[in-house]
């Protein structure tokens, strides 16, 4: 190594492995992984979401965790996200290509997917 | 892709209490639930929270669990990473100190224990895989050294750690900047940097944990004083006995070397240095710097007198700075954030923050780092959790063999370097081993004058026989056969060899039983006119007696006796039907088995 550059370079690619150690803030994700989430398929689910954040850039500002049951199992896959001063919104029935959108619109976008809300699906 | 990280403590008290065990449990548990791609360990330097080992963090929501077992891996693998439901059983409690946020975690930084310390020194201890370079730099690591030889004079980087006030953290304050200034000018050949890791301090760990938990940082800080000091070799003098930093250096040396930030020529600025790891073999005269320089040049660690100073004619007759491991991991976030933001931590003319290992008779032993200034009641009841099983705070000694006590009459005191010097007490390495009601004053001062004879390197005759001499007055005193007379001549030997010492072990060595006199004075002379130690600790001046009435004869402490000196008695008390027991005291070894057997409160010692 011999430039700033070559530093900082290195600096880049780790920041994202280490930025979960920040701890909690901006939007949480969670996604329920009690046993009916599970089989329920919440697991492609919280990896898609994973992923995305991560494709997406968005490791600083969103954080992606798992939580127990929420209690709607006939709705598992259930995703929920946090906004710091916002009302939570709920996702039922998600699957990975539909947390993908969730990204896109949502988490990116700052738009609720309402299609896949809970509201949606009990109308 | 990873979506959870573990970071399980590889300090030395976590390892000790079986981390090594819990991490391979974790390996085996990630595998059987086929997590190994989504879930990464990382092993980290120490949190801090030594009381509570084995310590495991799962972030990204931050639970922090206590006293983790490998029996317990395989539950917080299945509900933890995979269910995502936290077990509460093992969740760190604060015993409502502070409220849990909506997820019921209490997160660390929010703990009473982690809330009120600043992270200077420490801030990567507990974060970061102290075996992996990149993860240093992702923290900003490295940047310093860049700036330094990109953007900065060695006169610039000199003037900056000046202006932040930075004092020497071994135990001297010596102001930082004033050392390197004092070197800078030395024209020589050859000069040397090097860091005094030899800690050797009962009860202190600050250095281990650094070097074990952030050992780029001293690299890189080293690298630096070398660049603004004109030195392009450095020794890191490190204690044999702390085998894990000495593993982490090494990796971490190599993993520079290979990055070129040691070498030849580092950022292409024309700037060598190298660094090379030097073991001490325990002796604690060689945490002094000139003994700590001879001991490096491969001969008996023996101080030399001074002048000539380190700066003008230290290791191998050249012109040295020596500083201090904590000192050192300062250098590079002043660097980086500059000499005001330091300046703005501590008081007046003690700067930034400091390191205590907190130890002895508290709730949360472990490592703390507080600005400079800090109220010691703040840093023993809020932070250190208080005294245990609601015994009364009486003391604490710090600075180790050299330091004082601070009684519980000035638990007030902001600590920092003028306020414990004004006291008659003394910094130190940051050495906090607090003392409740049950540790007799003379009985400690005793055990560190007992460290401080062996220890002695036999050099000066101050050192070598006054500290024996005061050795034997403080074992007549605590048998029980001291006089008056006694506690004069021992305050005025050890006036004598404060000022007649040739280094700094021996005009510190009395420290502790000058500070024990000033302010438990009184302790001293129970001892000696009415022969009773009234702590309870100094056995040849304790009787255990059992009260016959109380006695209900179930003949416990008989049965534990060691020496079989308890007997039965013809005397049945009103109210019982055996008869009682009774101690005889001539052939009592008073190790306390009868005591702490009967359960009818019948014994008691004076």
């Amino acid at each position: 190594m011999k430039t700033l550059a070559e530093l900082q370079a290195i600096k880049n690619r780790m920041k994202d492995k280490v930025v979960l150690r920040d701890g909690l803030e901006g939007i949480r994700v969670v996604v329920g992984m009690a046993t009916c989430g599970i089989a329920a398929g919440a697991r492609p689910v919280l990896n898609a979401l994973v992923q995305g954040v991560n494709e997406e850039n968005l490791e600083g500002k969103v954080s992606v965790t798992q939580t127990g049951c929420i209690g709607i199992c006939q709705f598992e896959p259930v995703v929920e996200v946090f906004e710091p001063g916002k009302e939570k919104t709920t996702y039922v029935k998600m699957t990975p290509e539909k947390a993908k959108r969730v990204i896109d619109e949502h988490l990116k976008g700052g738009k609720v997917v309402a299609e896949y809300t809970i509201g949606a699906a009990q109308a | 892709m990873i979506r959870s990280q573990v970071l399980i403590c590889g300090g030395t008290g976590c390892t000790s209490s079986g981390s090594m065990s819990i991490q391979n449990e974790f390996e085996k548990a990630l595998d059987k639930y086929n997590l190994t791609d989504e879930i990464k360990l990382v092993r980290t330097g120490c949190f801090g929270l030594c009381a509570l080992g084995p310590v495991v963090i799962i972030y990204p929501d931050g639970t922090f669990y206590s006293r983790v077992s490998p029996d317990d891996v395989d539950e917080i693998v299945e509900e933890h990473l995979l269910k995502g439901r936290r077990v509460e059983r093992l969740v760190y409690d604060d015993h409502g100190a502070v409220a849990p946020d909506e997820i019921g975690n209490i997160a660390l930084s929010d703990t009473a224990f982690y809330k009120t310390q600043e992270r200077v020194v420490l801030r990567n201890c507990g974060v970061i895989d102290p075996e992996n370079i990149d993860e240093y730099i992702a923290m900003d690591g490295y940047a310093a050294l860049g700036k330094v030889l990109t953007e900065m004079t060695p006169e610039q980087v000199i003037e900056e750690v000046s202006k932040s006030g930075l004092r020497g953290r071994g135990g001297g304050g010596f102001p930082t900047g004033r050392k390197w200034s004092l070197c800078a000018p030395n024209k020589a050949p050859q000069k040397y940097v090097v860091c005094n890791a030899d800690e050797g301090d009962p009860g202190a760990f600050m250095d281990r944990s650094v070097l074990e938990g952030d050992p780029h940082a001293i690299i890189e800080a080293m690298a630096i004083c070398g660049y603004a000091c004109g030195a392009t070799k450095g020794y890191v003098y490190v204690r044999a006995e702390y085998p894990i930093a000495v593993k982490r250096l090494s990796i971490a040396i190599a993993q520079a070397r290979e990055y070129g930030l040691l070498g030849k020529n580092i950022f292409d600025s024309g700037f060598d240095f190298d660094l090379t790891i030097r073991l001490g073999a325990g002796a604690f005269v060689c945490g002094e710097e000139t003994a700590l320089m001879t001991s490096i040049e491969g001969n008996r660690g023996e101080p030399r007198p001074r002048p000539p100073f380190p700066a003008v004619k230290g290791l191998y007759g050249s012109p040295t700075v020596e500083n201090n491991v904590e000192t050192f991991a300062n250098i590079p976030q002043i660097i980086l954030k500059g000499a005001d933001w330091f300046a703005s931590m501590g008081t007046e003319r003690s700067k930034g923050t400091k390191v205590f290992a907190l130890g002895g008779k508290i709730n949360h032993t472990g490592l703390v780092e507080i600005p400079m200034g800090t109220p010691l009641k703040h840093i023993i009841y809020d932070i250190g959790g208080g005294i245990p099983n609601g015994k009364k705070f009486k003391a604490v000694q710090t600075g180790g063999p050299s330091g004082g006590c601070i009684p519980a009459s000035l638990i007030d005191t902001e600590v920092d370097y003028d306020n414990l010097t004004s006291i008659g007490c003394m910094m130190g390495s940051g050495g906090m081993i607090v003392m409740d009601e049950d540790n007799c004053m003379v009985d400690m001062a005793k055990f560190f004058l007992d460290f401080t004879v062996d220890e002695s390197c036999g050099k000066c005759t101050p050192c070598r026989v006054g500290t024996k001499r005061m050795l034997e007055i403080l074992d007549k005193i605590t048998s029980g056969k001291g006089t008056l007379e006694d506690i004069d001549r021992l305050e005025e030997l050890a006036q004598y060899i404060k000022t007649n010492s040739l280094c700094g072990l021996g005009q510190t060595a009395p420290n502790p039983v000058l500070a024990t006199l000033r302010f438990f004075r009184d302790e001293y002379i129970a001892h000696v006119v009415d022969k009773k130690c009234p702590a309870g600790v100094c056995k040849d001046l304790l009787t255990f007696t059992i009260d016959k009435d109380k006695c209900i004869g179930c003949g416990m402490c008989a049965r534990n006796c060691p020496v079989n000196t308890i007997v039965k008695t013809d005397y049945v008390a009103p109210g019982h039907k055996l008869p009682s027991y009774h101690i005889n005291a001539d052939k009592c070894i008073k190790c306390g088995a009868c005591m702490a057997n009967c359960k009818f409160k019948a014994i008691s010692k004076q």
